[in-house]
This record gives C-alpha cells, structure tokens and sequence, in this order.
C-alpha cells in the first residue's frame, strides 16, 4: 500500500490530470480547435462557438457525472460492503429511466402538462424509486442493507418491466429513441445542463467528503461500526437520499452511463487503499479525469459521428481493473 | 453508593417469535471482572450486544452508570462502552495504526485531523499490548492472537471504561489464550477496567472472573461468586453433563477436568 506522502502525490497527480483533461479536451473532436482562434474570441466565428457552446460544457457535464458516480458507487460499496455494488443497485436509474421513457412515449401529453423536458420526468421518476427503496426499508424495521439492496433489486425489475411494456407499446421511432437514450449519452448544447448538475455535484461531493470517517467505519461492519460510535442507520438514510439524489440527477440529465460508478472506485482503491479520506477525493478525480477522456475518445474514434461514451468506458475500464486485479499484493481486500 | 456499571433489569429480547433474553437482571459492578457463560444459543451475544445497542428493541432497561443506554447518544455510549465482537475472520482493509486511530471516533468531528498526540497514543495503547512493531502491518495479516490484540489495544484507544468482549480468545492457540487473558487481567487491576466477557472456557472463568453469570435457554441459571459456580451440580444443570472436578494444586479453586473419551 501507498505511503500517506505517495497517497497525497497520487491525489495531485489525479488533480493535475483532471485539470488538464477540462482544459484540453474540448479542444479535440470531429475538429480540433487552437488555442490561438480561441483566443482571437469573435462571436460570429464558428471554432470558438464550438468550443463555448458544445465542447466546454459537455466536458464539464462529462466531469461531474464522472466524478458524482463514481462517488457514489464508492459510497454505496462501503455501505452494503459490497464490491458489486454499482450506483444504480437501488433502482434510481431505472426510476429514472422510467420517467425519461414515459415522456418519450407520451411527451405530447407530458408536454401539456408543463413537463417540457425529459429530465423532469426522469427525476421525478428517480425520486419515485427513492421513495419506494425508502418505504419497504422502513417497513421491515431498522434500515436494514439488506432490506434495501433487495428492495432495490425489485424496484430495478419493477421499472424495468414497465419501461419494456412502454417500449412495446410505442411506434419504431420511439424505440429507437428509448434505445438511445437508455445508452447514455453526454451531449449539450450551453450550460443549462451543467447548471442542473452542478448544485448536486458540489454539494454531493462536499457532503461525502465529510463524511470519510463514518464511510471507513462502514468498512468495519455494522456492530463495529456502532460500538465506535456511529448511528447507523441515520447514517445510513442520510448517504441513501445524497447518493440517490445525486445519481438521480445524473441518469436524469445523461441516462445511464455504466461501468464508471463500480469500476472507478476500486481502481482507486486498489492503488490508494480504503482510508476514504484519500479515497473520496481520488474516486472524485478519476472518475471525472476517466469520464472526460472516455467521452473525448467517443467523439473522435469514428468521428464524425460519435460513439455512445458507456461503451468507451467498459471497454476501456474494464482490462484496466483486471490488470489491476491481477497484479494486487495478497491481503490487499477489494473492499 | 456507586452506580453499577451496568445493570440489566427484567430485559427480555425476542427474534421473530422466539424469545432470546427472558426476564434477565443482573448488575456489573464498576471495576470487575465479569463472565458470562452458557451453552451455544443462550443468549450470551444477544445480551452483550443489547448493552452496546447493536441490537435494540427489548424489554426491560439496561443502565451504564446509572443512566439508561437508550438515553446515550452513540457517540456518548462509545465513550462509556467499548465492543470486541466474536473473532469471525472478517476483511479489515487498514493497516494497524489506521484501524486504531479510528476508534478516536466518538471524541472527532468532521474536521479533525490526526495530531502528533494521537499518534503518541497509538503508540501507547500498542505498547500496553506488546504490538509496537505491528504498527504498520495490514490488519488482514495478522494471526488471530495479533489481531486480537489490537481488538483490545483499539478499545482502550477509545477510552471506554467497560470493555465487552464476545469469546475473546476462541479459536487461539493456548500461548496467546494466556496472554489476552493476561492483559485483561491487568488491564483490570490497574486501570479498574471493567471486564465483560462471555466465554466457553469455565476453568479460566473461574479463575479470572470476580463473578459469573451462566445462561440457559435465554434465562439466568447461575448468577454469583466462582466458588459457587464451580459445582457439579451447578455445572450438569447448566450444561446437561456431568464434570469431574478437582482442587487446582496452586490456588484454594476448583477446576473441572478434560473429558477422557475412549
């Protein structure tokens, strides 16, 4: 394991490369755009419109929804003290799913109710979700973890069940639409979107953040936790309803970019250990560094036309943490 | 008159709709070694972890000096009570210092960092247990005695005056069975700890204990001084076999005698 002087190095590191990331990567794309026309800024110009209007905030969006799941993958592993655990075990993205689907199939009826855009109703249908988790885990008693991955797993199904109802139901067009947007994706057009996420990604993170000593207390189990002094289940309830939150307002904004929110954390964890002090902040910066890259990577293989940035990810993220697997020291828990 | 140090007045526990802990009362006084023993399923777990509001939900009142625990914060509990759990072979993914600081938990805030006196306190509470040079082993390393060790070099980091501690030495090797015991012991005597232990070695309970409670089927059957407890009689209702015992050679106490099985 790292030493606390190389964990610190490790996290600067980590800053630098993500810092880099927000500022070159929206310089790379279908057209790679100068630094030098970015800074002869006319308004009427095309590059530089590309790159304020397009490119920059879609970074940014990639950034946060990066960084805000892979922390809340991190968070929900060390509370079900689970390495499968994923940001949408609780059944928020399908929640949300359902609710981003419903519109598609039914906008113009949506529409007339005053939902103009699909993420209204994919939050609402990712608080529906948190809600529903919510009742049955207080309903057995306690706030029982296994209460609530089984609560969530049912929820997954239950959503999962109506959105292919839906999708059964809806013309060839609509399908195709539902497809699409169940495979994520990171485009925008201006900062509306990233002012949508930014609140619960400042927010969120500062929140977890503090939280480091109870999250490594998790790791001990739930009757050592106690016996350190932790109420459990309070503070149980209060990383459920952040960590839903946010990843609510992820799916919402983007749909469902998988693999980041699990894979992420441990990579993390497997260079820098499981202190959470060092691993929030690590989890916060890889997951935003790899989020960019990967959705930079998305836009340039085929360009012109763009890869959904999920598939990116798994392919990517995926041998990285099996050579990681592979090359980890005896006695180093993956969780 | 002192308060207990804990005292269990008419709690009663259910699962489901068995009933786990009867009518059970009884009191700890402050600065004892206290045993609890019984058979497999009495209840001995059930009961610890009630006291320490792992499990919460039963009737009846457990005090902690006095005060009804239900009435502590968790963090005011732990700076009373401290909780070594049944050794289980669980993953523990911290080195050894990092694993102690964290039972400073109730005394943090979110703020907190680590300063040079906790450091020198890790030190401390490793040296009370002979572990210095484990500091920065992973705790997944260690045997079981090791690990145990730091189970208790960790509860008197947390600075509880009653530690419980659920079968600290099943599962050693009789070298580091005697050597926890021996640091209970001392912990005990000179710091006025106040030792709970459940256990399934009824010799060394004897030997150790100021007084015993036994548990049978949720109930108590025993309550009182070691001599008491060290009975034929006492033992075959408790445990529904006989024992054969004899007078320990070098102490005025009896002790039972291995079974010989043909």
């Amino acid at each position: 394991m790292l030493t606390r002087k190389n964990k610190i190095i490790f996290l600067w590191i980590l800053f630098i490369f993500s810092v880099l990331s927000l500022a070159i990567c929206p310089l790379i794309g279908m057209k790679n755009i100068s630094i030098r026309v970015l800074l002869q800024y006319h308004v009427d110009e095309l590059e530089p419109s590309i790159y304020w209007n397009i490119r920059l905030p879609r970074v940014l969006l990639a950034f946060m929804v990066g960084a805000l799941l892979s922390l809340c993958g991190m968070v929900f592993q060390a509370i079900f003290k689970n390495p499968l655990t994923t940001p949408f075990t609780l059944g928020v993205s399908s929640g949300a799913a359902f609710g981003a689907i419903a519109f598609i199939v039914f906008g113009a009826e949506a529409a007339s109710l005053g939902f103009a855009k699909s993420y209204f109703s994919a939050f609402t249908g990712a608080l529906l979700s948190i809600i529903l988790v919510y009742i049955f885990a207080r309903i057995r008693g306690g706030f029982s973890t296994f209460t609530m991955l089984l609560a969530g797993v049912a929820i997954n199904f239950f959503f999962s069940s109506l959105i292919l109802l839906f999708q059964y139901l809806a013309d060839f067009t609509k399908v195709f639409q539902t497809f699409r947007w169940l495979m994520g994706n990171l485009e925008t057009y201006g900062f509306s979107k990233v002012v949508n996420i930014a609140p619960f990604f400042i927010l969120g993170s500062l929140t977890v953040m503090l939280f480091s000593n109870e999250l490594n207390l998790m790791l001990l189990g739930e009757d050592m936790a106690i016996s350190r002094g932790l109420d459990v289940n309070r503070f149980k309830l209060i990383m459920f309803v952040i960590c839903s939150l946010m990843v609510g307002a992820s799916v919402s904004l983007c749909g469902v970019i998988g693999f980041v929110g699990m894979i992420s954390p441990h990579i993390c964890r497997l260079i820098i250990g499981s202190d959470h002090k060092y691993l929030t902040k690590a989890s916060l910066f890889f997951g935003g560094f790899f989020m960019v890259a990967c959705d930079t990577l998305s836009r340039k293989i085929i360009a012109p036309s763009e890869l959904p940035v999920g598939i990116i990810t798994a392919l990517l993220g995926g041998p990285f943490f099996l050579w990681l697997l592979v090359n980890k020291r005896k006695g180093d828990a993956l969780l | 008159m002192e308060n207990p140090a804990i005292e269990v007045n008419n709690f009663s526990y259910s699962f489901g709709n068995g009933d786990v802990l009867n009518s059970v009362s009884f009191a700890v006084k402050k600065g004892e070694y206290f045993s609890i023993v019984g058979p497999n399923g009495s209840g001995k777990t059930t009961l610890l972890k009630n006291i320490m509001r792992i499990l919460t939900g039963g009737k009846g009142v457990i005090r902690a000096g006095g005060i009804d625990v239900r009435d502590f914060s968790q963090r005011e509990l732990a700076k009373a009570i401290s909780y070594v759990p049944q050794p289980d072979g669980r993953s523990y993914p911290f080195q050894v210092w990092e694993f102690i600081l964290m039972s400073k938990y109730p005394y943090l805030n979110p703020f907190s960092k680590i300063t040079a006196k906790d450091e020198r306190e890790v030190d401390e509470v490793l040296e009370s247990v002979h572990m210095n040079r484990f500091k920065n082993r992973d705790m997944n390393t260690l045997s079981s005695g090791e690990r145990q060790k730091i189970m208790i070099s960790a509860s008197l980091m947390q600075k509880a005056d009653i530690f419980l501690l659920d079968e600290p030495t099943t599962f050693l090797d009789p070298k580091h069975e005697e050597e926890i015991n021996r640091i209970l012991k001392r912990l005990n005597r000179e710091r006025r700890i106040t030792i709970v232990s459940v256990t399934h070695n009824i010799n060394l309970a004897a030997i150790l204990s100021d007084e015993i409670l036994a548990l049978k089927n949720g109930r108590i059957v025993y309550f009182g001084s070691p001599d008491g407890f060290m009975d034929g009689r006492v033992l075959s209702s408790i445990y529904d076999k006989e024992f054969e015992l004899i007078t320990h050679p070098g102490k005025n106490i009896k002790v039972i005698l291995p079974e010989v099985i043909c």
